[in-house]
């Protein structure tokens, strides 16, 4: 059955919407000009300017840091709830407790990690931000690992302990590998999203060590210049390319179960 | 005084060929059957006198009215679709009265009618209900309700048994005829299982690879089939390839078999022998070995290894049958129970 | 942290329960439950003179929220994310269900397309923004050489360009999950109904969207969650002139540092939230019996 044509227009809006200024981002951080509006001819200044600047490359390494260490943590734990939750319990309550970090709102987990940080009187700095992206990492790596065992076959744990193996054995040979491409996608998951964050940052990081978001902020706050035009623009490369890598990912897997 | 008049249609999809010109004649009232294994096109077929599908040439009149210029929905045509397809989030009443209710028909004469063809379907109690609340055999009735309430000129049926156990279907079976006999609409139905087309129907065309080979009465169909095809498809048969003799088939590495030849010595034709026809131990032209003997109560059916053919005859004999695994015995027919198919 | 409930399949042993559940509740009791308890329990008490809590029940947070100064902020982001949403459904819908119907490949890369920009900095795309519509921006230097305007419009720093900010950050939120409802919906189910006599427009009303009701409201509470809560957007898009509920709640735990009356908004702003999440079950599970 073919569909009006009226449904055409908010289809191509969404995307011209969703593209248009990341065009334009993109078009302007070669611009020759000082001025980030209006073109005056192609450069590779800015790239060059970006790399000069002392504040990103601190911002950059402090957040890769975060997000290596908060990404292994929220693995390791996420992993061992899943399995937990999906296997061992039926309560409903711890459920809804391992998928709460995930909907609530950001900046409420904020304000409770500040205050919580404040109250045993931990000083603020990486090592606070890390923890505090463990919380969500932690639970959308359950909630992906969670979808792959639902449609993991049981019966092959059952085979394992059938054949003499006991549920550490039968969870190390049998169901580990069995859930590894969703690991893996909870994992690049848990990266992206610490990566990416600002309002957790924002309030658990110290003044001193603020991570790649919170220097982006403070450049967005501060004005409009040519640099952050650049700096979108090679944060936009990298994710294009991650999201386009872990798609081809997921399809190469795929074909494999 | 044709109804549904299918005129050359054909449709493809890529390189494969769904229909590749099929013309068809379907009268007024007729219990009409498509019958062929699954990507033989005849959904293809039901999906395009419903308007789903439209075809690359052809044309399809109803009553002398084109009926591929008219929009599914404006269509005087109904499907009662293989899953049912059955409105989830409306009950078993809300479901047969959407049909109604876009006719514009006023609310009394909708629930009227509601109830009148609920009672024929025997689903009066459940009408509050919605489907996923019922059986299998209650929402095919519901299916048929909401088709027919429509009071279609044709009424399409896709695989309409299909989904059923086995003692729902026979139940079904004879709901069905019934039904078509009160409300005397032309019913074409869709099915890959010949069972379910010979008990139906009062005419079926056989499908195979996108074309017609057959369109016959059930009975004509089972005793007289047209093509090999037909002969192996519809109902089980024992199949000799041969070339015509004098007075049977002459069949390499076994010999003369009889039938009443009426083609030009040499022909290189099919002989088919249905079970049935088969009868043991008369001193017939064939010898073998018994292989194996079911025994299903009414009908025994025993297989016997025959030398010069690669799979075993069948023969089906009445009721319980004295012969046993491994004994030696005679197999021959009726000249005229044979069938001669020209190859 | 156990329960003692009966496993799904067998008996499993206390030790493999406790190594699987034990590290991750513990970890979610410590930095999660806890905190959140901290905070609830602020709201009851007084802030101190230089910051921090005084430990002295009160009941002054909650009747300072009904002062209409806080309680037009609360409304008012309401308002906005309300906004942002309907718009992100009256685009997103579409959009979803033609993706739905593309032939593949096209409706992966459609589907890669539509979640690519939020898969970006979330600053950076705000920050497109701001590059776009402010006084020397694209948008209206193309005016001004078009002939359309005069002088430069005031186009950010009001709730129009925060909802548009807000708008752009969260529609791949709205698109996803109605995607997911629509392409699950058996399109026998469409057919039907045009083969009953209704024409397109009453099978999208009668079945489409009823069926897909699931999927609309969860993409509704994607978008509205985050929107409501935002501070980035309002503070670097709507110029601090029109502050929203976020805004109110940082600055009294980073400014005013009245922790107590923050953790009272933050309580009021999951209290909202906390309403959509029931509604949206319920109307789930009035929807979704199929």
């Amino acid at each position: 059955m073919r569909e009006s044509r009226l449904l055409h227009v908010p289809f191509w809006a969404t995307f011209v919407f969703l593209y248009a200024p990341i065009v334009v981002l993109v078009v302007y951080s070669f611009n020759a000009g000082d001025s980030p509006f209006s073109f005056e001819g192609f450069t590779f200044r800015w790239y060059g300017e970006l790399a000069g600047n002392a504040d990103i490359r601190t911002g950059l390494v402090n957040t890769l840091v975060v997000a290596a260490g908060s990404t292994v943590l929220s693995t390791v734990l996420g992993t061992l709830l899943a399995v937990g939750l999906a296997r061992h319990t039926r309560s409903r309550l711890l459920d809804a407790v391992g998928l709460l970090p995930a909907v609530l709102p950001d900046l409420v987990l904020a304000i409770g990690l500040l205050v919580f940080y404040s109250a045993i009187k931990i000083t603020l700095g990486l090592h606070s931000v890390l923890l505090a992206h463990t919380v969500f990492g932690m639970a959308f790596v359950a909630a992906v690992v969670r979808t792959r065992l639902a449609h993991a076959d049981t019966s092959l744990e059952e085979a394992s302990r059938d054949l003499g193996a006991g549920p550490l054995t039968t969870f190390a040979r049998i169901t580990l590998p069995q859930l590894a491409p969703g690991i893996a996608a909870g994992a690049l998951l848990a990266f992206t999203l610490s990566v990416d964050e600002f309002v957790i940052a924002f309030f658990t990081a110290a003044p001193t060590e603020p991570t790649l978001p919170i220097v982006i902020y403070s450049m967005v706050r501060f004005g409009v210049t040519p640099e952050i035009n650049a700096l979108a623009t090679l944060l936009l490369a990298v994710s294009f390319t991650v999201v386009i890598v872990a798609q081809r990912m997921t399809r190469l897997t795929e074909s494999f179960s | 005084m044709t109804s549904l008049h299918i005129q050359d249609v054909s449709r493809s999809f890529g390189d494969v060929t769904a229909l590749a010109g099929v013309s068809l004649e379907i009268r007024q009232g007729e219990f009409f059957a498509l019958l062929g294994p699954s990507g033989c096109g005849k959904t293809t077929l039901l999906r395009i006198l419903a308007g789903f599908e439209s075809p690359d040439g052809g044309r399809v009149t109803l009553d002398g009215a084109d009926l591929l210029a008219l929009p599914p929905h404006r269509r005087p045509v109904n499907l009662m679709f293989q899953s049912y397809a059955l409105f989830p989030h409306m009950t078993v009443a809300k479901n047969v009265a959407y049909g109604l209710e876009r006719e514009r028909l006023g609310r009394a004469e909708v629930r009227r009618r509601v109830h009148d063809v609920l009672e024929t379907v025997g689903l009066t109690a459940e009408a509050g209900r919605r489907p996923h609340r019922l059986s299998g055999g209650q929402r095919q009735r519901v299916a048929l309700a909401r088709a027919i309430v429509k009071r279609p000129r044709v009424l399409l049926l896709d695989e309409p048994l299909s989904a059923l156990d086995k003692k729902v279907r026979a139940e079904m079976q004879l709901e069905l005829k019934r039904l078509q006999n009160e409300v005397g609409i032309t019913f074409v139905v869709v099915t890959h299982d010949q069972e379910e087309a010979m008990s139906l129907a009062d005419r079926i065309a056989v499908f195979k690879e996108g074309r017609v080979e057959q369109i016959d009465a059930p009975v004509t169909l089972y005793e007289r089939p047209g093509t090999p095809f037909v002969a192996d498809f519809v109902g089980a048969n024992n199949l000799f390839t041969g070339t015509a003799g004098e007075g049977g088939v002459d069949v390499p590495g076994i010999g003369l078999l009889p039938c009443d030849a009426d083609v030009a010595p040499g022909t290189p034709v099919l002989l088919a022998v249905r079970p049935e026809k088969v009868r043991i131990g008369e001193g017939g032209r064939l010898s073998g070995v018994v292989v194996d003997v079911s025994f299903y109560g009414g009908v025994s059916h025993v297989s016997v290894g025959v030398e010069g053919r690669s799979g075993p005859v069948l023969v089906a004999t009445q009721g319980a049958t004295r012969v046993t695994s491994g004994s030696p015995v005679s197999l021959g027919w009726a000249a005229g129970d044979a069938v001669l198919i020209a190859q | 942290m156990t329960v003692d409930s009966p496993t799904r399949r067998g008996r499993a042993p206390i030790a493999a329960r406790l190594v699987l559940l034990g590290p991750g509740l513990a970890y979610l009791a410590g930095f999660l439950l806890i905190p959140l308890a901290l905070v609830l329990s602020y709201t009851v008490f007084r802030r101190g003179r230089f910051g921090g809590v005084v430990y002295e029940a009160t009941a002054e947070n909650f009747t300072r929220l009904f002062d209409p100064l806080y309680l037009d902020v609360v409304l008012g982001s309401v308002r906005i994310a309300v906004i942002t949403t309907l718009l992100a459904l009256l685009l997103g819908y579409p959009t979803a269900y033609l993706i739905a119907r593309l032939p593949q490949p096209w409706k992966t890369i459609a589907l890669v397309a539509i979640v690519l920009p939020f898969w970006t900095n979330f600053l950076v795309r705000v920050y497109a923004w701001i590059v776009l519509l402010s006084g020397p921006g694209l948008v209206n230097s193309t005016l001004l050489d078009l002939g359309l305007i005069d002088e430069p419009l005031e186009l950010l720093y009001n709730q129009g360009t925060i909802v548009t900010g807000l708008l752009y950050s969260y529609l791949p939120l709205m698109v996803l999950p109605l995607y997911a409802a629509i392409e699950r919906l058996d399109p026998q189910l469409r057919e039907a109904s045009a083969n009953l006599g209704a024409r397109p427009m009453r099978t999208f009303v009668s079945v489409t969207l009823p069926l897909t009701m699931p999927g609309v409201l969860t993409g509704c509470l994607f978008v509205f969650v985050p929107s409501f809560g935002n501070f980035i957007i309002p503070e670097l898009l709507g110029g601090g002139r029109s502050i929203m509920v976020g805004n109110l709640i940082r600055d009294q735990f980073l400014k005013a540092r009245d922790w107590p009356f923050g953790a009272t908004l933050a309580l009021a702003l999951l209290a909202v939230l906390l309403v959509l999440l029931f509604a949206q079950a319920w109307t789930a599970r009035r929807y979704g019996r199929a």
